[in-house]
C-alpha cells in the first residue's frame, strides 16, 4: 500500500512537470508559428507607420538602455552600501524595502511616474518611460549586487586593506572584480525583465508610430504597440503583433540564456 | 575620495527608501479628491462612473422625490468612459458621478484566487520533481526550461491566452472567452514557474542527513517528502506562495487581454469583469478629475494590499526559512 501511494505521488509529480513543460512548449510553438508566419526582414527596415517594427525595436532598446544607465549604477552603489558600508539596522531595512519594491505592481509604478513626471512636464515622454523602467530595475540590481558581494570571501578584503589600499579601492578593484560574473548575470536578467515590460510604459512613454530619438515626447515602445495592435480588429495588425511578440520573446530568451551561460562557466 | 564614494553609496541606498515613500505619498495625494468624496465606502460601492441624482428638482414634484437616493439610467450596462461629467445640472436635477471600487477589487481577488488554486498543486509537483525525483542533469535542464517560462513577457501570456487558451477553456466550461476563469487560469500559468522555482529552492535547503536517516528507516520517497521535507521547508514554501500571490495581484497585461474589462460584478466564474491593474491600464489615459483620482485610489489600495502581503511573506515566513 505504501509503495502504491508512493508510486501515485511520484507519477503525479512527474505529470505536473510535464504540464509545466507542455505550457512552455505550447506558448513557444504558438509564437513560432504565428510569429514566423508574419515575419519578414522588411520589419526591421520600416517603421510602424509603414507596417514595420524598426522604430519600436530601436525605441524599446533605448528605453531599456537609458533605464539601465540610471538603474545599474544606483542599484550597484546601494548594494555596495548594504554589504560593505552599512552599519546597524539601516542596511537590512533598505534590503527589505528593496525586496518589497521588487514586488510592487508595475502598473502602480507607472501611475507613480505619471503623477510625478508626466503631469508636471505636460505629457508622456521617453524620459518618463525610462525612469519607470529604472524603478523596476533598481531593486533587482540591488538584490544581485548584495547577494554576489556576500559571497566574496572576507580574506580578499582583508588582504587588500593589509596592502594599504583604501576601502573604496578595495571594493572597486578587488571585491567587485571577484563578484563580476555574478553581478553581470544579474544585470542581464534584470535587463531581460525590463525590456519585456508593458504596464509601466502604458502611460509614461506611451508609444509612437514614427521613428524618434527625441526622448522628450511620446516614445515608440514595442511592448505598448503589441498591446495596441493585438486589440485592433484587423487581421493584419494582429499578425504584426504576433511578429513583434516573436521578436521580443526571442530577444528576452537570448539575453536570459546568455546570462545563464555566464554563470555556468563560473561554476 | 573615500568619503565621496561612501556618501554616494549611502545616497543610492536611500533612493530606495525615498522612491517607496514617494510612491505612497504620491498615490495618497493623487487620490485625495476621491478619498474625500467617497471615503471608505469606495471599497464597498459597486458602481463605477455612474451618474446619480443627489437633489431632485423643485419643478417635478412627485416623480423622483420619494426615490431620492439613486436613480440611474444605465443599470447593468457597460459605462462609456468618455461620458464623464459631474455636478452637472440637467432636467432630472443635480447629478454627480460616483466611483466605487468594489468590482475591480473583487475581480483582482478572484482572479488571484483562481490562479493560486490552479498553480499551487502543479507548482508543488514541479518543485518536488526538480528537488527530489529527477536525476541531476534532467533537473538542471527542466529547471532552466521552467525559468525561461518565467522570463516570457506577460503580454505574450495575454495574447496566447486570448487567442489559443481561452477558446479551449470556453469550449470546455461554456460562457465567454473573456472571463474571470480564463484570466485566472492564464495568470496561474504565469505564476507557476515562479512559484515552482522558489519552492524548489526552499526544499533544497533540507539537510541531506535528515532525508538519509528517514530512508535508512525504510521510508518511501513520498513519506520522506511528506514527513521530512515539507515540515522542514514549510515556512519557506508558504513564503514563496505568498510572493507568487503578490505577483498575481499586481499583474496587468496577462489579465488585460482576458478579463473582459467591464465594471460589472461577476455572476459566475465564466463571466467577464475587471481587475484593479486592468481598470488602470484601460482608463488612465481618458480619465481626469475625479475619475483619475478614483483610479489613483484603486492604485493606492492595490499598493497597500501588495505591500502588506509581501511584508508578511518577508518578515514572517522567509525570515524563518533563512
Amino acid at each position: 500500500m505504501r509503495l502504491i501511494v508512493n508510486k501515485i505521488f511520484l507519477s503525479l509529480s512527474v505529470f505536473s512537470a510535464l504540464i509545466g513543460l507542455a505550457f512552455l512548449a505550447w506558448i513557444l510553438v504558438t509564437l513560432f508559428i504565428k510569429g514566423l508566419g508574419s515575419f519578414h526582414f522588411g520589419l526591421f527596415l520600416n517603421d510602424l507607420i509603414d507596417g514595420g517594427l524598426r522604430n519600436l525595436i530601436v525605441g524599446q532598446f533605448i528605453l531599456a538602455g537609458l533605464a539601465s544607465i540610471i538603474g545599474i549604477p544606483l542599484g550597484m552603489a546601494a548594494g555596495i552600501y548594504i554589504q560593505e558600508y552599512g552599519r546597524g539596522r539601516y542596511p537590512s531595512i533598505i534590503r527589505d524595502l528593496s525586496d518589497i519594491m521588487m514586488s510592487a505592481p508595475s502598473i502602480v509604478i507607472g501611475a507613480f511616474v505619471y503623477a510625478v513626471i508626466v503631469v508636471p512636464t505636460g505629457g508622456t515622454s521617453g524620459y518618463a518611460g525610462a525612469i519607470a523602467l529604472a524603478i523596476m530595475m533598481i531593486p533587482v540590481v540591488i538584490n544581485t549586487t548584495d547577494n554576489m558581494l556576500s559571497l566574496v570571501p572576507k580574506e580578499l578584503r582583508e588582504a587588500g586593506i593589509a596592502l594599504g589600499a583604501s576601502k573604496y579601492r578595495v571594493i572597486l578593484d578587488i571585491v567587485i572584480k571577484a563578484a563580476k560574473v555574478g553581478i553581470m548575470t544579474g544585470i542581464l536578467l534584470a535587463f531581460a525583465r525590463i525590456i519585456g515590460e508593458t504596464a509601466p510604459l502604458l502611460f509614461t512613454s506611451e508609444t509612437s508610430n514614427y521613428f524618434s530619438l527625441d526622448l522628450s515626447e511620446s516614445f515608440p515602445s514595442l511592448t505598448v504597440s503589441i498591446y495596441d495592435l493585438a486589440n485592433e480588429p484587423e487581421e493584419s495588425s494582429r499578425d504584426l503583433a504576433w511578429a513583434a511578440s516573436f521578436i521580443l520573446t526571442v530577444l528576452v530568451l537570448i539575453i536570459n540564456l546568455t546570462g545563464r551561460f555566464f554563470t555556468r562557466h563560473k561554476d | 575620495m573615500e568619503k565621496i564614494f561612501q556618501k554616494l553609496s549611502l545616497a543610492s541606498a536611500t533612493v530606495v527608501f525615498v522612491i517607496l515613500l514617494g510612491i505612497f505619498l504620491t498615490l495618497f495625494s493623487s487620490s485625495k479628491l476621491a478619498i474625500d468624496e467617497f471615503g471608505l465606502d469606495f471599497i464597498t460601492n459597486p458602481d463605477w462612473n455612474k451618474e446619480i441624482v443627489i437633489d431632485a428638482p423643485i419643478s417635478s414634484e412627485n416623480s423622483i422625490i420619494d426615490d431620492d437616493v439613486v436613480v440611474d439610467d444605465n443599470d447593468d450596462e457597460i459605462m462609456d468612459e468618455d461620458e464623464m461629467l459631474f455636478d452637472e445640472d440637467n432636467e432630472d436635477g443635480i447629478t454627480k458621478t460616483v466611483y466605487g471600487g468594489l468590482v475591480p477589487i473583487v475581480g483582482t481577488l478572484l482572479t488571484t484566487l483562481i490562479a493560486l488554486v490552479f498553480a499551487l498543486p502543479i507548482a508543488m509537483g514541479i518543485a518536488v520533481f526538480l528537488a527530489e525525483i529527477a536525476p541531476k542533469n534532467i533537473s538542471h535542464i527542466v529547471g532552466i526550461a521552467i525559468e525561461l517560462l518565467a522570463a516570457i513577457p506577460s503580454i505574450i501570456f495575454g495574447m496566447w491566452g486570448l487567442y489559443y487558451f481561452a477558446p479551449i477553456i470556453a469550449d470546455l466550461v461554456g460562457g465567454y472567452q473573456v472571463s474571470l476563469l480564463t484570466a485566472g487560469l492564464v495568470l496561474g500559468v504565469m505564476i507557476l514557474p515562479f512559484m515552482a522555482a522558489i519552492t524548489r529552492d526552499s526544499m533544497n535547503t533540507t539537510p541531506g542527513v535528515l532525508k538519509e536517516s528517514a530512508y535508512a528507516l525504510g521510508a518511501t520517497k513520498f513519506e520522506v517528502i511528506k514527513d521530512i521535507i515539507f515540515p522542514f521547508s514549510k515556512t519557506g514554501i508558504i513564503g514563496s506562495i505568498i510572493l507568487a500571490l503578490g505577483r498575481a495581484l499586481g499583474e496587468t497585461m496577462a489579465v488585460a487581454f482576458l478579463i473582459g474589462s467591464i465594471f460589472v460584478l461577476p455572476t459566475a466564474i465564466n463571466s467577464p469583469t475587471i481587475s484593479i491593474p486592468v481598470a488602470m491600464a484601460n482608463n488612465f489615459g481618458e480619465a481626469n478629475g475625479l475619475g483619475e483620482s478614483a483610479l489613483f485610489y484603486l492604485a493606492l489600495i492595490l499598493f497597500i494590499i501588495s505591500f502588506g502581503i509581501i511584508s508578511i511573506a518577508k518578515f514572517y515566513f522567509l525570515k524563518k526559512a533563512k
